[in-house]
């Protein structure tokens, strides 16, 4: 009852929501890279939100099912197809035993997803089934998967009601510049005006120096002042955007070490880092700024838009339960 | 320009940074500790997790539960009560460490550049506990205060690509332990026998921020002992409380 791996693809781990409550142990917090993403494929199949996906990226895995179930895959495209032919993505799609699952190479985005319906049974490791690839630490034995690998379910899901409406709208990842808007701090005090002006108003490229623990960017330098561009090292929350002396940002992501020490200029929005995430070489992005409160209205605006959403298929599905139940 | 600390600074909008000054300090260490203590105990709705390091800590919290103007009063609140400094509770981990030259390949070459005998080096480097002030770099890789200024020494010129999992080392003026096997530029002096690692515990670090260290010296007879005994899963770590 699960999957097999007939190609484990390029890089492709087990992820969820990541590994909290362990970095003041340093501890990487490790876990999911787009987390818009990961909350939808898990909302469209009736998961909760913090459920153990597939994770992979340039090319992604072939696997074969051994069991009836329920998927979604979002993030980038990788072109999925099952059994030869093409599947929506952003769409709950029932799936049968035998069925082959085909993700080829990455058109659009970076990061793909896959969540069943159900979820993955690998071992829950410090409260977390997020892969710590430098630790050798949790999701499938500590490492990105290999061919011939094998996860089972945790629980068999057939089909879901409201199969039809299990669908959402699939982000454009195709624009010139994407903006990512950003609150300043905690070190922006170390930068001369200019240095701000510079950070606010420029472009900047992501580079091919990209992986899950941070994305460097290449631009204008940005010019800190007399306090330099060193501090004692602190606590890195994701998102932080790192100067160092050579006066050019990297942004720390999932896998980021728990404490550095260089200034951070300032955060991008929990929103926008998944549209960070998406990005690749040679892709040109722009910061904004926000103040905190309003970032956290964004955020609870985009949450309780797929709480809604969530709780609609949930007393669906309770009630598809139930009845069943009943009729037994 | 003069900045008055304790100072708190939004660090995204899931989490904020409190600093309590500008150096690395046993005092202010232990201001932190108390504070990190005092917002513990107060088991806030929304509060995720607190990562200390050397004079601040940062706090991941739920935006959902709390606004950053709720956590900068909680905060607030919890700075103007009576900090606990937690020197007069001091808790004391042990590690064990075999300095033989077969675990510590530059344990001469540290006594040479102090002009003493091996054996004292021992001596100097089990005589104090040091203060764990924070844990960072690799899970469970303790930054420490207070080695003795005898036995400070230069790191290696080229790091070693493979340094055993326990490796105990002197870099510069520092000393600590490599809880996992990684590439690392310090004097090896020896090797603790028993994991500081272990994700199969239920304290996977048995030493947290604010804590002390002694290392405590063994042979190598009583090291395969301590090892055997670690791998079976039957090692507690001595500690005074």
């Amino acid at each position: 009852m699960g999957i097999v791996f007939n190609k484990g693809g390029l890089f492709t781990t087990v992820q969820d929501y990541g590994r909290m409550g362990y970095q003041n142990l340093g501890f990487h917090v490790c876990g999911v890279m787009d987390r818009h993403a990961y909350w939808v494929a898990n909302l469209l199949v009736d998961n909760t939100d913090r459920e153990a996906v597939i994770e992979f990226t340039i090319c992604g895995p072939t696997l074969y099912f051994t069991s009836d179930t329920v998927i979604c895959i979002t993030g980038g495209d990788y072109d999925p197809k099952i059994n030869g032919e093409k599947i929506p993505m952003y769409t709950a799609v029932k799936v049968h035993k035998g069925d082959e699952l085909e993700m080829g190479f990455c058109k659009t985005g970076t990061w793909g997803y896959i969540a069943f319906a159900g979820g993955l049974d690998v071992p829950v490791v410090m409260g977390s089934r997020s892969t710590d690839i430098k630790c050798r630490l949790g999701g499938y034995e500590g490492r990105p998967i290999k061919d011939g690998d094998e996860i089972e379910f945790l629980s068999s899901v057939k089909s879901l009601p409201l199969m039809k409406e299990r669908r959402l709208e699939t982000p454009d990842y195709g624009s010139d510049v994407v903006e990512l808007r950003v609150t300043m701090g905690p070190q922006d005090d170390h930068f001369t005006m200019d240095g701000l002006g510079t950070f606010l108003l420029s472009e900047y490229t992501v580079t091919s120096q990209c992986d899950r623990m941070g994305y460097r960017l290449e631009g204008p330098v940005i010019e800190h002042n007399e306090l330099g561009a060193d501090i004692i090292s602190d606590g890195i929350a994701k998102g932080a955007i790192q100067v160092p002396s050579s006066g050019q940002p990297i942004i720390m992501m999932s896998d980021r070490q728990t404490l550095g020490g260089y200034t951070k200029i300032a955060n991008v929005i929990s929103v926008d880092i998944p549209k960070l995430a998406q990005c690749k070489y040679p892709q040109k992005v722009r910061f904004s700024k926000v103040s905190v409160e309003e970032a956290q209205r964004i955020y609870n605006m985009e949450r309780e838009r797929l709480m809604l959403l969530n709780q609609r298929f949930i007393k669906k599905s309770l009630r598809h339960r139930l009845f069943n139940h009943w009729k037994k | 320009m003069s900045i008055v600390y304790p100072r708190i600074l939004p660090t995204g909008d899931r989490a904020l940074t409190v600093e309590l000054g500008n150096e690395i300090d046993e005092k202010i260490n232990a201001r932190l500790m108390g504070l990190i203590k005092t917002l513990t105990d107060q088991r806030v709705k929304g509060i995720e997790e607190f990562v200390p390091s050397f004079r601040a800590v940062l706090i991941h919290y739920n935006p959902a539960i709390l606004s950053y103007s709720d956590m900068e009063k909680i905060v607030n609140a919890a700075l103007s009560e009576p900090l606990r400094e937690l020197t007069h509770h001091k808790r004391i981990v042990k590690v064990p460490v075999c300095y033989d030259s077969q675990y510590g390949p530059d344990i001469e070459f540290v006594a040479e550049h102090a002009g003493i005998s091996v054996d004292e080096v021992i001596k100097i480097h089990t005589s104090t506990p040091y203060l764990v002030y924070m844990l960072g770099f690799q899970p469970g890789f303790p930054y420490l205060g207070g080695l003795d200024e005898r036995i400070h020494t230069p790191r290696l010129e080229t790091p070693r690509i493979r340094l055993e999992a326990g490796s105990v080392g002197i870099g510069g003026g520092q000393t600590g332990l490599y809880p996992m096997e990684s590439p690392g530029g310090w004097r090896i002096i020896g090797v603790t026998p028993v994991r500081c690692y272990n994700p199969d515990k239920d304290k996977p670090i048995p030493y947290k921020a604010g804590d002390h260290i002694k290392f405590t010296a063994i042979d190598r007879d009583e090291f395969e002992r301590l090892r055997e005994m670690d791998l079976r899963g039957e090692y507690e770590f001595e500690v005074e409380d």
